[in-house]
């Protein structure tokens, strides 16, 4: 293993144990301090991450507290993260108490969007510090918002991440479960293109099917590529714009949440 | 595009394991299926440390590559794509053993603070 140390004449390198071709000998250069167990290396195997993921791990921890079903919705900019949402909102709200952080970059235009429909609480995290701002949210944004949101007064909390098929795949909030919105307007080949976003997610909302018939795009070839990378994938079909599969979306939302009647309960889950 | 974000946590992770001792080199792990471009995480390293404690220190990035082994015929593949498909038997039950790696590995001290060695017992 290389050792970093520094020589009389104040270079720094570093090197095993006899580079110097003196037998290893710790009296030629500036060892002070070298003890012969290598103690200048630190080892550390720590994730990168790891502060993020010990903040997420306390997020995550406050949901269960409250007893909140807490999701982390991700896409591309314009897949249709916040119709999709508002969807979701009218069609749940009456069985389910949902609240909604919505990550973006500046502006509140998907919370205006969002408000009025029915979510017990709204909460507007904005990641751009000036001009530019964070492509995702991270743990700690999530908890700078926790306390603008009533969480013991919530069933169902839908985080809409920064529109971005690549950093959110990266940041643990404290979710229980990661699901992504790809609209066919997209193209077939992303899965390969974003293999780590759609890895992370556990359902994909394939949105806007309702221009299928308008368009060139190969459903069957977009879900093969999707099931390359992550076979475990549940697919969901929908059109936000229409309200096609709204409802198989609104069933997974809900998760362990699932005793919700949707549409005066002549729907309720099996 | 979040690389100056793990610039700024392997910065974090290294001064908290320097302990206040000048920093030569940090090396960090990170599998093939980890999102980090080496030159922009070079680039936010070199950005984030010049006038700082960690001024100079080297930041050495070790790949690994993504590797899955298959849970029918047991072979193992290297993936140049993120296709997870065993090449030999072409089954897609298969776990990925390596490439999701996010490690700070060690940090190399350029000086060991040396305090009073404590007396033979």
């Amino acid at each position: 293993m290389g050792r970093f140390h520094r020589h009389a004449d104040g270079t720094a390198h570093e090197h095993g144990d006899d580079q110097h071709g003196d037998g290893g000998r710790h009296d030629v250069g500036d060892h002070r301090g070298y003890r012969e167990t290598g103690a200048a290396r630190v080892d550390v195997l720590q994730n990168i991450l790891a502060e993020n993921d010990r903040i997420a791990a306390a997020n995550r921890s406050a949901f269960a507290a409250a007893g909140v079903r807490t999701v982390n919705l991700m896409s591309s900019p314009g897949a249709g993260k916040t119709t999709l949402l508002q969807r979701t909102i009218s069609a749940l709200s009456a069985q389910l108490r949902i609240g909604v952080l919505e990550g973006d970059i500046a502006t509140s235009i998907d919370a205006d969007a969002l408000a009025g429909l029915g979510a017990a609480a709204v909460s507007l995290v904005n990641t751009s510090q000036g001009f530019g701002g964070e492509c995702h949210l991270d743990a700690v944004m999530v908890r700078s918002a926790l306390g603008r949101l009533p969480l013991d007064d919530l069933d169902l909390l839908v985080i809409e991440n920064v529109g971005n098929l690549v950093c959110p795949a990266e940041f643990d909030v404290g979710e229980h479960a990661r699901a992504m919105v790809y609209a066919v307007t997209e193209g077939e080949e992303k899965p390969l293109k974003y293999p780590v976003m759609f890895r992370a997610a556990e359902a994909v909302v394939v949105n806007k099917v309702d221009l299928l018939p308008h368009l060139d795009f190969d459903l069957g070839l977009f879900l093969a590529n999707l099931k390359a990378v992550n076979p475990q994938a549940v697919v969901i079909r929908a059109s936000a714009r229409t309200g096609e599969g709204v409802e198989e979306w609104c069933r997974w939302l809900a998760g362990d949440r699932g005793s919700v009647k949707l549409d005066g309960g002549n729907r309720a889950r099996p | 595009m979040h690389e100056l974000a793990l610039a700024q946590a392997i910065a974090d992770t290294a001064r908290k394991h320097a302990a206040g001792a000048p920093v030569g080199r940090v090396a960090v792990r990170i599998g093939r299926f980890r999102q980090a471009a080496p030159d922009s995480l070079s680039f936010s390293w070199q950005l984030l440390t010049e006038g700082s404690e960690l001024d100079g220190c080297e930041l050495s990035i070790e790949h690994v590559p993504a590797v899955i082994t298959c849970k029918r015929c047991g072979a193992g593949t290297k993936l140049d794509w993120p296709i997870l498909q065993c090449r030999t038997c072409e089954s897609t039950d298969v776990a990925l053993v390596s490439g999701e790696e996010f490690l700070v590995v060690a940090i190399d001290l350029l000086e060991v603070p040396h305090g009073p060695v404590p007396p033979p017992r």
